[in-house]
């Protein structure tokens, strides 16, 4: 800390902040403060094997029935309610949809829990709920039970929703983050980073117009052509809040294998990039709802990704990888340039960079 | 996307390196200074493709890195307050203070609000009039502009209840600072394309002179970045002791000089502290006395907070480029992007961050 040179010697750094204390945002980003949140306080508390298998919904066998079921919750405080391509009743029908079909399963009921803000107009509450009446008939889904509750005016930011959903897993298929192996190959469903980026346009955070509309969708339909064309699907899992990046760690991770893409096969639609480029965020890591990864046998991959584009929300699917013995719990990316770097998970909030 | 992808396309960036594997002869240390270049070189693997005589080492061009903890325990305090939206730059948030980061002042009630520019939080002043509105202006010479404009705006519509807190930083004293050290082993620069967009690059010749090395100014994709290394070394492998710019479609001799004048105009130089480094004399920028009121350290009286850091962490070497990464024993262990012990694992431009996000295989 002199005049003309500078000290090397001088070790400054600020103690450690592990957010032990309190709740803070990044714990609701969906990356690795989300994970350890439910490693630390939930999975501790309800242990049990449904649970212990981490994937986005549980599979149970009730003793005396036949079939598996496929078991999920989702709550949806998203906002603005309304955005380009959906709002919070479509998002929060097609989140639970999605979560019970990622282990090969037929959702058949959700129930839905509304949280509404004192104030909140009857006239959007009833265009959120003819939206969600759309998205579970496209679904093929019934809405059997529900609840209501009301919170003074400033405890709620207008509506939240939660729902939860049940499905019949098919049978002869064993879909699981845990099942990835050796030599089988990622094909992802289409563009990456769309409904990320449409929900920022829509909160006038972009400061550019951008048409880019969200691509929150069911599923369920795309799931089962896929499986109806190889049941050696082993993975299925939808990138949503972390992206594409945090949701192949996840799987790399449950699996015990590592992860290699191919940069230059992973879609980006030019608007995305773009937001993404004058904003400082990665698309890999930028939240989509109408997406999913699959991990395939490799001698079935072409069958399962042919399937896949035959379908309405499967058209822009496309390999972007293999799965590899090592490194394991590791996910790299094999760059245009032809380098190979690591993909991690997203660490807390995403936040922009400064210049 | 245009003004991208050419700047990234692989068989451009690889005949490139071709060119410099043809060049160099024997080995050469450089530095990149600016952050945002050594994001993009460890995410597009560039040093991975580079001949292994090149070794680059990265500077401490990253203005959340490099801001000094007292002035992070300023703006919590100031944040804190019942009275005041505060409002940042996204990176600043996750910056540890000596006991808490602006993601718990925001947990704790406080009003912390991320931005995009300071003239966001100038329009939140006007809407807020019952509200103290600040900034936290830190930055380099890049967010200099905005930054000062955002004060000019302020006293151009009479607003009462706009201020900033300043860490502004400068690139030539650091690079003299970095020079200037017994331990230096740099021997050529590429400098900080954005930085020298704004400030153009007259004021870097009189440090070629003084310290013999060669200074590039370079852009930020790989395509940019592969052409400073490749003139940078043309330089060196030829004696040749200039500043080059190999950035000139976004880079002019003389930079812009409006926004060099409404700078003088609001900011003067100042001694200034580096996160991990020390004091660097007149490397920074602050408020000029008639500018005063728009001084957040004044108008909140937090002049009295003092900090001190964990003397694990070895961010002040690595900002000099004497170390790498992966050389501190707290790498990846105790020191990780959730939990950083110091600020380059902090910000998405930090050094320890990037190798953490794109090379722990190696580490």
């Amino acid at each position: 800390m002199t005049d003309e040179t500078v000290n090397i010697e001088g070790a400054v750094c600020a103690p450690p902040l592990p957010h032990n204390e309190q709740i803070v945002m990044g714990h609701g980003a969906g990356g690795r403060m989300s994970h350890q949140l439910i490693q630390k306080a939930f999975v501790p508390a309800f242990q049990n094997p449904a649970l212990q298998q981490g994937d986005d919904a549980a599979l149970v066998v009730p003793d005396g029935l036949r079939q598996k079921l496929s078991i999920s919750t989702d709550a949806h405080v998203v906002w603005p309610l309304f955005f380009p391509g959906g709002d919070i009743g479509k998002l929060a029908v097609c989140g639970t949809v999605n979560d019970v079909a990622m282990l090969g399963a037929k959702p058949l009921y959700l129930t839905a829990g509304f949280i509404l803000e004192e104030g909140l107009q009857m006239d959007t509450l009833k265009r959120v709920i003819e939206s969600m009446r759309q998205a579970a008939e496209e679904a093929g889904v019934q809405i059997v039970a529900g609840d209501t509750k009301v919170v003074q005016k400033g405890k709620a930011d207008g509506l939240y929703i939660t729902t939860a959903g049940v499905g019949v897993v098919r049978e002869g298929v064993n879909v699981s983050g845990a099942n990835a192996r050796p030599g089988d190959v990622v094909l992802l469903s289409g563009s990456i980073g769309d409904h990320g980026i449409a929900v920022l346009g829509a909160r006038g955070e972009l400061g550019f117009e951008s048409s880019l509309q969200s691509d929150v969708a069911p599923l369920n339909h795309l799931i089962a052509a896929m499986l109806d064309a190889s049941p050696n699907v082993h993975v299925l899992r939808d990138p949503t809040r972390g992206g594409l990046a945090t949701t192949l760690n996840e799987i790399a991770g449950q699996s015990g294998v590592g992860i290699v893409l191919d940069e230059e096969t992973i879609p980006v639609h030019p608007e995305v990039n773009a937001a993404c480029e004058m904003l400082g965020f990665d698309p890999l890591y930028v939240a989509n709802e109408g997406k999913l990864i699959a991990i395939v046998a490799h001698e079935d991959a072409e069958k399962v990704l042919a399937a896949m584009k035959q379908t309405r929300y499967g058209e822009g699917a496309v390999a972007i990888g293999e799965v590899a013995a090592e490194p394991k719990g590791r996910v790299l990316l094999k760059t245009a340039l032809g380098s190979t770097r690591v993909v991690d998970m997203l660490a807390g909030e995403m936040l922009p960079r400064i210049c | 996307m245009k003004y991208v992808t050419e700047y990234r396309d692989a068989a451009l960036v690889k005949s490139v390196i071709e060119e410099i594997r043809r060049t160099v002869t024997r080995p050469w240390t450089l530095m990149e200074i600016c952050g945002g270049q050594t994001h993009a070189i460890v995410r597009h693997g560039i040093d991975q493709l580079l001949p292994p005589e090149i070794e680059l080492v990265h500077g401490p061009g990253c203005p959340v890195c490099v801001t000094p903890l007292e002035l992070i325990d300023k703006a919590l305090e100031i944040a804190a307050r019942p009275d005041v939206i505060f409002c940042s730059y996204g990176d600043m948030l996750r910056v540890p203070g000596s006991k808490r980061d602006l993601f718990s002042v925001k947990a704790q009630g406080g009003d912390v609000r991320v931005v995009y520019s300071p003239l966001d939080a100038v329009a939140l002043a006007q809407q807020h009039p019952d509200k103290q509105v600040v900034f936290f202006a830190i930055g380099f010479e890049t967010t200099a502009p905005p930054n000062v404009m955002s004060v000019l705006q302020a006293q151009k519509l009479g607003l009462k209840n706009y201020s900033i807190l300043v860490s502004h930083v400068r690139v030539p004293p650091a690079i003299n600072a970095i020079l200037s050290s017994p331990h230096n082993r740099v021997q050529g620069f590429l400098l900080a394309g954005h930085v020298s967009a704004v400030m153009g690059y007259w004021e870097y010749p009189p440090l070629v002179e003084k310290f013999r090395i060669p200074m590039v100014v370079t852009g930020f994709e790989p395509l940019d970045i592969v052409q400073g290394i490749l003139t940078t070394v043309q330089l060196l492998e030829a004696g040749k002791i200039e500043v080059a710019n190999a950035y000139q479609r976004a880079v002019t001799f003389d930079g812009l000089k409006p926004a060099q004048a409404a700078i003088n105009k609001v900011f003067m130089e100042c001694d200034r502290k580096w996160r991990g480094i020390g004091m660097i004399p007149m490397s920074g920028w602050c408020l000029r006395p008639e500018f005063g009121e728009y001084n957040a350290e004044k108008r909140f009286d937090v002049a009295d907070i003092h900090a001190e850091e964990s003397p694990l962490c070895i961010a002040g070497e690595i900002l000099q480029g004497l170390k790498k990464p992966h050389h501190c024993p707290a790498f990846g262990k105790q020191c990780t992007p959730e939990n950083p012990l110091g600020a380059t694992m902090v910000s998405s431009e930090g050094a320890c961050a990037a190798y953490y996000k794109y090379k722990r295989v190696e580490a």
